[in-house]
């Protein structure tokens, strides 16, 4: 099975430890991973600000990157959705039908695709989980709190397979923690109070990290978190995943 | 209501001035959404009734124009005086001229979120004619001089002791005291005096049903049917989309309002208005004012299923930390945001991009309106009309020419990543406003692609 590693471009920036995870993560798994130089964007930031017609040519270059891979993954719920929801170009529509069908986000590739039902992790920690509404609501990541439906949630099934996690209960489960794209910036008031009401949960209920699927959700509450000396500390889920038993690090 | 010309980040903005005030209303709305969820649960089928209410409503604005016929001659049967407005203006006109007719002075309104679209009160007040709201939250903001910031909890911004000084102003209650129980007594006695003293009295409408001709009035007060029952005029206003072909279908529509809305079973009233009585008149006045366009919108059609809930407001983490009154519209939060640039591209264009597309308002939605797919879509529709900054459009062409091309990306993103550990303050100062509140991200010395140069054979 060929996988193609699909980086957004601001975890490629500042958050390369998120990709490495998710790389070995994959390749622990089993996977045979290639990883296109050439990407750069999903064209999600315009898409969202009301650009998608300027997307074209970031969607040309994402076939061409990866239109030869079995599956793609990628360590974002917010960036797979956007190519799974808005991925065309007329010149290759065929190619885009294909990879709009075969993108995954890490989490669901891992519980659907490879269903993996133990990890060889240990992490003893504290953990609060974000449900990035994208992941959630979008891909269906987790059963959402609005719905009268049965509960699931893949990121915390994973969770649950890696030693020592203790996964903290919050008062709102699944609200949006405000990152929201361009809105951070362009509605800075609202982004940042829904930044900090969202920490609070977490911190009030003793978590000593905050994971989730999403960088850009992790960034911005990491942003608010430092601004606040919280001492609380954000982890994508591969990173957790993806850590080693003692018997993996002793050896 | 009067146009603001502050936009919705720039109102949110004053509104977060008071943070524990944007934690009470929060919370407030917050508790309204955790009552709905309680009594969602308390129906098994609750997802099947959503899919069947948005499928009757699909059916009815699909063949509207039959529907409001037999509407109208059902109606005109019944003894009802139909009348039909194209807009804003031509609706407050045949109001006024009925009241006009009928030399009515002062008059009772009952909630009528529609009246409120057209600014039916300040042109009512202007040609002389005294409106008093009488439902209870209406009454607070019309005696505070402001608009209802929530559709179906008018006046959820103000504090008990806000509207015990209000009270106490215009109602001659003692000064200080703010308790609920006390001044709900002091309006009751207010507010009856005002119905019996009305001329005429205007209700909103819920629900029309085509086959009978009857209007349904959901209220928790009772006011629609004081008003109704005492004057000799009734007027009632709805907009055309709230047609719904049979009778029967009350049975699902009333099983989602009031847990959608408030978390409540039912409203305390659902009054069905069929006939005049004896000597009074009873005027229905059907209203477009942009409905058939927003029908003629294929991407925005379904917005006109709205049953006016609110849930998506009480559900919104936006609304619930920006306040009503920063949608500067007579219809706030999610729903408000796709339905209010149909009306105006360029008074609304910010609206749509108040929202973080987080999804939640498509989910309480009771009658399945896919309100954040068609925010986005409205985002490109506004772009695309040339309702937005050109500060905005050149900055996305060039984070376009960046992104489009990988070794532009590459060299950008390096050199950006050096400028921000080189130079900090380039990057942490007042000029960016994700740095006013929050840290940015620390640079790395190397991106992931670079590490995977290093380390990892390229494929």
């Amino acid at each position: 099975m060929k996988v193609g590693l699909f980086i957004p471009c601001y975890i490629d920036q500042f958050y390369p430890q998120v990709g490495i995870a998710t790389l070995q993560l994959l390749q622990k798994l089993g996977c045979e991973v290639g990883f296109p130089q050439g990407q750069t964007c999903c064209g999600q930031p315009m898409a969202n600000s009301g650009y998608e017609h300027l997307t074209h040519q970031c969607n040309s270059l994402f076939i061409k990157n990866f239109a030869d891979y079995d599956y793609i993954v990628g360590p974002s719920g917010s960036c797979v959705l956007h190519i799974k929801d808005h991925l065309h170009d007329p010149a290759a529509e065929p190619k885009a039908e294909k990879i709009r069908q075969r993108i995954y986000e890490l989490t669901e590739f891992l519980t659907d695709v490879l269903k993996v039902t133990s990890l060889p992790a240990r992490f003893p920690c504290k953990v609060g989980l974000h449900q990035s509404c994208h992941g959630q609501r979008g891909l269906g990541l987790a059963q959402m709190s609005e719905l009268v439906a049965a509960p699931f949630s893949k990121p915390e099934q994973l969770l649950r397979m890696v030693e020592g996690v203790e996964l903290v209960p919050l008062d709102r489960a699944d609200e949006c923690c405000g990152f929201g794209g361009t809105f951070c910036v362009a509605e800075e008031a609202v982004s940042v109070k829904m930044g900090k009401d969202r920490v609070a949960d977490h911190v009030k209920h003793g978590a000593e990290v905050i994971t989730g699927t999403d960088v850009s959700c992790l960034m911005h509450m990491e942003g608010i978190l430092r601004r606040q000396h919280a001492g609380v500390k954000v982890m994508h889920i591969a990173e957790i995943l993806n850590q080693y038993t003692d018997e993996q690090a002793n050896s | 209501m009067n146009r603001q010309t502050a936009d919705h980040a720039t109102l949110a903005d004053k509104f977060n001035e008071d943070e524990p005030r944007v934690n009470w209303h929060d919370q407030t709305l917050w508790w309204v959404r955790a009552k709905r969820d309680r009594m969602a649960w308390t129906i098994p089928e609750w997802e099947q009734l959503r899919d069947t209410a948005s499928s009757i409503k699909l059916n009815a604005l699909g063949n509207l124009h039959d529907y409001l016929l037999q509407f109208e001659q059902q109606a005109q049967q019944n003894g009802a005086i139909v009348h039909w407005a194209a807009d804003a203006a031509e609706h407050n006109r045949i109001v006024t001229d009925i009241l006009q007719k009928h030399g009515v002075k002062r008059m009772v309104k009952s909630k009528s979120m529609l009246t409120e679209e057209c600014h039916l009160n300040p042109h009512l007040e202007a040609n002389g004619i005294e409106v008093i709201d009488t439902d209870l939250g209406e009454r607070i903001v019309q005696l505070a001089k402001e608009p209802p910031s929530h559709i179906v909890l008018p006046c959820i911004h103000k504090k008990k002791e806000e509207i015990g000084e209000l009270f106490h102003e215009h109602l001659g209650t003692p000064a200080g005291n703010a308790d609920p129980q006390f001044l709900t007594a002091a309006a009751r006695l207010h507010l009856r005096k005002e119905f019996l003293q009305a001329d005429a009295a205007i209700t909103g409408v819920n629900f029309a049903v085509a086959e009978t001709g009857e209007m349904v009035v959901c209220t928790n007060e009772g006011n629609a049917d004081m008003g109704a029952h005492l004057a000799k005029v009734h007027i009632a206003c709805m907009g055309i989309e709230k047609i719904i072909p049979q009778r029967k279908h009350l049975g699902v529509f009333l099983r989602l309002l009031a847990r959608s809305a408030t978390g409540q079973p039912i409203t305390t009233y659902s009054s069905h208005f069929r006939k005049p009585r004896e000597g009074q008149e009873l005027h229905i006045v059907l209203v477009d004012n942009g409905r058939s366009r927003q029908l003629g919108r294929e991407d925005f059609r379904n917005s006109l299923k709205c049953i006016r809930c609110g849930a998506c407001m009480n559900t919104c983490p936006v609304y619930r930390r920006s306040g009503g009154h920063s949608y500067h519209n007579a219809v706030a939060g999610p729903i408000g945001a796709i339905l209010a640039p149909n009306l105006d591209m360029k008074d609304y264009a910010d609206l749509p991009f108040a929202s973080t597309l987080c999804g939640s308002c498509s989910n309480v939605c009771p009658v399945k309106i896919d309100i954040h797919q068609q925010l986005y879509k409205w985002r490109q529709v506004l772009v695309k009309e040339g309702y937005t900054s050109t500060a905005k459009t050149a900055g996305m062409k060039v984070m376009t020419g960046v992104l489009s091309a990988p070794g532009v990306y590459k060299t950008a993103g390096k050199m950006g990543r050096w400028v921000m550990r080189a130079f900090p303050g380039m990057v942490n100062n007042r000029m960016n406003p994700w740095y006013k509140q929050r840290e940015m991200p620390a640079p790395p010395a190397q991106s992931f692609s670079e590490w995977y140069k290093k380390n990892k054979k390229s494929t």
